[in-house]
C-alpha cells in the first residue's frame, strides 16, 4: 500500500538511478563486449557459415548443407578421436580432480610442516606451458635415454616403451595430470579456505575425527568448486592438442594425425585444405562438449537436490 | 663452422615433412592475379629500363644469410631495393604465402619454393611463368631432373633452382670395418650386409628409417625408376603407386627389412635420433646432398670416422639415384614489378659470385651445373670424412639422377596420408606391401574428393 501511494517524483528518481547503474554496467562491459563479438563471435558465425559450403581444389565452392556434417558423422577419424578423449575424460579425470581433492584436504587440514612450500610444489607444473612440460616428458619417456629406461638398464630390465600405441594414450594423461592438479588444487584449497571455522568446531564438539570434517563438511561445501574444476576438465580433455601434436613427433607411428578431434580439423584445414569440412568438425566438437558438460551439471545438480 | 650454423643452413633445403611439420594450406583456387606476366617474351631494353627504375621487392625466404647474395645482387642494381623476410621454416612459410594469396595482398613479389611444393602453387595459378624473362636460357645450366623440377607439366616455367639433395650414403667406416661389412654396391649387398652387421651388433644397426619419411621413400622411388604420379596442369591426376614396378619393388625390399628387425625404425630428427647418429647405434644413413654437413654438425664426437658413397644400386651398371629435398626462387604472379622479381631470382642462384657463395658458405648443395664442376666447390675436402672430396662424390651422384619424377599437385596431403598408412606400417614392422595400397586408395579418395579426375 505504502508504494503505491508513494509520490510519483520519488519514483522518477529512482528509475533514472537505476538507468545510469544500467548505463555504467553496460559502459565498462563494454570492452569485453566488443572483443567477444569481434573475436569469439563473428568468427563462429562465420565458421558456422563456412560449414555449410565445400570447396575443391578442382571446381571451386558449392553449397552442400548439412553434408558436411553428415559426413563426420560417419568419420572413422572424428568417431574415434571423440571416443579417445572420451576414454582419456573417464580415466584422467577422476584420477586428476582425486589428487586435486586429495593435496587440498591436506593443506587444508593445516597437519603439514613446509604446507607453503608443498603447495607451491603442487602448484608449479601448472606455471610451465605444456608445451615445455611435453618436450620435458617426451624426453623422460625416451625408450634409450629417458631416465625411465636407464634405470630398467640398470636394474636389467626391458626398458619400457611408454610411446608404444597402446601405452602413449596414457603417457599423455600423465603429462596432463600433473600439469594440472595443482591448478584444480588451488580452486579446491580456496574454496575449502572460505568455509566458517564453526562448522568445523560444532563438528569437532560433537566428537567428529579428521577424516569425518573432511568427508561431511568439506566436501558438500566444496560442491560448487569441484563442479566447475569438473566442467572445466571435461572442455579441456576434448580440447586436447598440445601434447599429443607434439608427442607426434617422436611417436608417429602410435598418434595419428587424426588423434584428437582438434588435432584432426587442424590437419583438415591445414594440410588437407579442406577449411568447411573442419568447420563442421569443429561446431559438432563444441556440441559433444556441450552435452556432456550439460549432462555433468545436471548430475551434479540432481544429486544436490536429493541430498 | 658452428654446430648452429650447420643445422640452420640444412633447414633450407630438408623437406620440412621430414620435420613434423605441417603445412597450412588453408588455399581456393588461386584468385585471378591482378598484374602476372607477359605472355610474349621481354626486350632486353625493357629489363634494363626496369632494373634502373626505383623499385621496391619483398623476397620471403629462410635460407640462412641470405642476405650476403642480396647484396650482391643490389651492389649490381643499386635502384632496386629488397626486403628479405623470414616469415618462418617450412610449415609456416607456406602457410602465411597461402593466406596472403587468398587475402589477394602482402603476398612477396619473390618467394622461396621447395620442388615438391611448386605443384600444389602453379595447381592454384599463384606462379609467374618465367618464360618471357629470359629463364629458359639457363635450362642448359642444369641437369634435366632439375630442370624438370621447375617446369611441371612441361608447361612453363615457374622457378629458378636453389638447392637440391641428390642421395647417397653416409656410412661409418670404422664401424663397418669392425663388423666386416664392405660398402654395399647394390641394394642385394646391402641387405646382407644388414644382416651381417646385425650379427656382429646385438645393440646396434646397419642404419635407421623413418616413419615419417614421404619425402625420403620418394626418392627411393625416383632412384628405382618409380614414377608413380604425375598431373596435366589442369584437373587430371596420375596416382599409380601400386602399379609401378618401382614404388613395389621398393617397398616390398624395405617391408623385409622391418620385418627382419635389424634395421631401426625410430622417427628421424628427434633426440634418440641425434644421440643414435652420435653414440653409433647407426652406422650408416642413406640421405640427400644436404646430409653430409648437417651430419657434421650434429655428430661432431664422431668427426673424421664417416665416408660417404653412393646408394646401392639395382642395377650397377647403370647408376641411379633419386632427389631428396631441395627448392626453388619463384616469382608470385601478384608481384607489381615481375621483371625486377625474376631477376632478383635468377641472380641468387646463378650469378657466378652468388651461386658459389650459396654453395660454399651457406653449404646449399647447387643445382647448376657450372658451380658444381667449379673446383672452388667440388675440389674441397672435409676432415670430417676423412678428407674425402664430399661435394665431389655427391656432384657424381647429382649426375646419375634420372628425369621425369613429379609430385602431386596435393604433396602436403600425400605426405600425411604416407604418415598413417606407410609410416604406421614403419613403426609397427607391420605389412609395408599392404600399406601401399591403402596408400594408393587413400589418395585416390582424397583425390576424387578434391574434384580430380584418375588418370589411368
Amino acid at each position: 500500500m505504502t508504494q503505491q501511494t508513494r509520490p510519483p517524483l520519488q519514483r522518477k528518481t529512482a528509475n533514472v538511478a537505476k538507468r545510469r547503474q544500467y548505463a555504467a554496467a553496460y559502459t565498462l562491459s563494454m570492452p569485453f563486449m566488443v572483443v567477444f563479438i569481434l573475436m569469439i563471435a563473428v568468427p563462429l558465425i562465420y565458421a558456422g557459415y563456412l560449414s555449410f559450403f565445400k570447396k575443391q581444389l578442382i571446381g571451386g565452392v558449392s553449397f552442400v548443407g548439412l553434408d558436411n556434417y553428415g559426413r563426420a558423422l560417419t568419420d572413422p577419424s572424428f568417431l574415434g578421436g571423440v571416443g579417445r578423449m572420451a576414454l582419456f575424460l573417464v580415466v584422467q579425470v577422476p584420477v586428476m580432480l582425486g589428487l586435486s581433492l586429495l593435496f587440498a584436504l591436506v593443506l587444508d587440514s593445516g597437519m603439514l610442516r613446509l604446507q607453503r612450500f608443498i603447495r607451491l610444489g603442487v602448484f608449479l607444473p601448472y606455471a610451465i606451458p605444456s608445451v615445455i612440460a611435453t618436450l620435458m616428458w617426451g624426453y623422460l619417456y625416451g625408450k634409450d635415454f629417458g631416465p625411465f629406461a636407464q634405470l630398467a638398464k640398470a636394474l636389467g630390465l626391458p626398458a619400457p616403451d611408454f610411446l608404444a600405441g597402446g601405452n602413449v594414450l596414457f603417457s599423455i594423461m600423465n603429462i596432463v595430470t600433473w600439469g594440472f592438479v595443482g591448478y584444480n588444487m588451488i580452486v579446491m584449497y580456496a574454496a575449502l579456505r572460505s568455509i566458517p571455522a564453526e562448522l568445523y568446531e560444532a563438528a569437532r564438539v560433537d566428537g567428529a575425527s579428521e577424516w569425518r570434517v573432511a568427508w561431511s563438511i568439506k566436501i558438500p561445501a566444496i560442491r560448487g568448486a569441484l563442479l566447475l574444476t569438473t566442467i572445466f576438465s571435461v572442455i579441456g580433455s576434448f580440447q586436447l592438442f598440445n601434447e599429443p601434436n607434439l608427442l607426434r613427433v617422436i611417436a608417429p607411428a602410435a598418434i595419428g594425425q587424426d588423434y584428437t578431434p582438434n588435432m584432426y580439423a587442424y590437419q583438415l584445414s591445414f594440410v588437407n585444405q579442406d577449411s568447411n569440412y573442419a568447420a563442421a568438425i569443429a561446431f559438432l566438437l563444441g556440441i559433444v562438449i556441450m552435452a556432456v558438460s550439460y549432462v555433468v551439471q545436471l548430475t551434479a545438480n540432481r544429486k544436490e537436490k536429493e541430498s | 663452422m658452428t654446430r648452429e650454423i650447420s643445422r640452420r643452413s640444412i633447414l633450407a633445403a630438408i623437406p620440412l615433412a621430414a620435420l613434423g611439420v605441417s603445412a597450412l594450406t588453408a588455399c581456393g583456387n588461386g584468385a585471378p592475379a591482378a598484374a602476372g606476366g607477359p605472355a610474349s617474351p621481354v626486350s632486353q631494353s625493357d629489363i634494363d629500363a626496369a632494373m634502373k627504375k626505383d623499385t621496391k621487392l619483398t623476397f620471403w625466404t629462410w635460407v640462412p644469410d641470405i642476405q650476403k647474395e642480396v647484396n650482391l645482387f643490389q651492389a649490381k642494381y643499386p635502384a632496386v631495393k629488397v626486403e628479405v623476410v623470414n616469415v618462418g621454416q617450412g610449415g609456416a612459410h607456406y602457410q602465411k604465402l597461402r593466406a596472403a594469396i587468398q587475402a589477394g595482398k602482402g603476398a612477396p613479389d619473390v618467394v622461396q619454393m621447395e620442388f615438391d611444393k611448386l605443384p600444389s602453387f602453379t595447381l592454384t595459378d599463384s606462379l609467374m611463368d618465367l618464360t618471357p624473362y629470359g629463364i629458359g636460357d639457363l635450362k642448359s645450366d642444369y641437369p634435366g631432373w632439375v630442370w624438370g623440377g621447375v617446369t611441371p607439366g612441361g608447361k612453363g616455367i615457374y622457378g629458378v633452382p636453389q638447392d637440391t639433395g641428390p642421395m647417397g650414403m653416409l656410412y661409418r667406416e670404422d664401424l663397418f670395418a669392425a663388423a666386416g661389412v664392405t660398402v654395399p654396391k647394390t641394394w642385394d649387398d646391402f641387405a646382407a650386409a644388414v644382416t651381417a652387421y646385425r650379427g656382429k651388433n646385438a645393440s646396434s644397426m646397419l642404419t635407421n628409417w623413418a616413419p615419417s619419411s614421404e619425402a625420403n621413400m620418394l626418392a627411393l622411388f625416383w632412384q628405382a625408376g618409380g614414377r608413380p604420379f604425375s598431373f596435366d596442369g589442369t584437373k587430371s591426376v596420375k596416382i599409380n603407386l601400386t602399379g609401378d614396378a618401382g614404388c613395389k619393388k621398393v617397398t616390398a625390399y624395405w617391408n623385409d627389412l622391418f620385418r627382419s628387425g635389424n634395421i631401426g625404425n625410430e622417427p628421424d630428427f628427434a633426440d634418440a635420433w641425434y644421440q643414435a647418429l652420435n653414440n653409433g647405434k647407426y652406422a650408416a644413413w642413406l640421405t640427400g646432398a644436404w646430409g653430409p654437413v648437417f651430419l657434421q654438425g650434429t655428430a661432431k664426437s664422431t668427426a673424421g670416422k664417416w665416408r660417404v658413397a653412393p646408394l646401392p644400386q639395382w642395377d650397377s651398371s647403370s647408376p641411379a639415384s633419386g632427389n631428396y629435398g631441395g627448392s626453388t626462387d619463384a616469382v608470385l604472379k601478384t608481384s607489381q614489378n615481375p621483371i625486377a622479381a625474376a631477376m632478383l631470382a635468377r641472380f641468387i642462384n646463378t650469378d657466378e659470385k652468388a651461386a658459389l657463395t650459396l654453395a660454399n658458405e651457406q653449404f646449399l648443395f647447387p643445382p647448376s651445373t657450372k658451380t658444381l664442376n667449379n673446383p672452388a666447390f667440388s675440389d674441397a675436402s672435409a676432415s670430417f670424412y676423412g678428407g674425402q672430396k664430399v661435394n665431389k662424390e655427391f656432384t657424381d651422384i647429382s649426375r646419375t639422377v634420372q628425369e621425369g619424377f613429379q609430385f602431386l599437385p596435393f604433396n602436403d596431403y600425400a605426405a600425411t596420408s604416407y604418415d598413417k598408412t606407410m609410416g604406421k606400417a614403419i613403426g609397427d614392422r607391420g605389412d609395408l606391401n599392404a600399406a601401399l595400397s591403402a596408400w594408393q586408395d587413400d589418395l585416390v579418395q582424397y583425390a576424387k574428393g578434391q574434384g580430380f579426375t584418375i588418370a589411368s
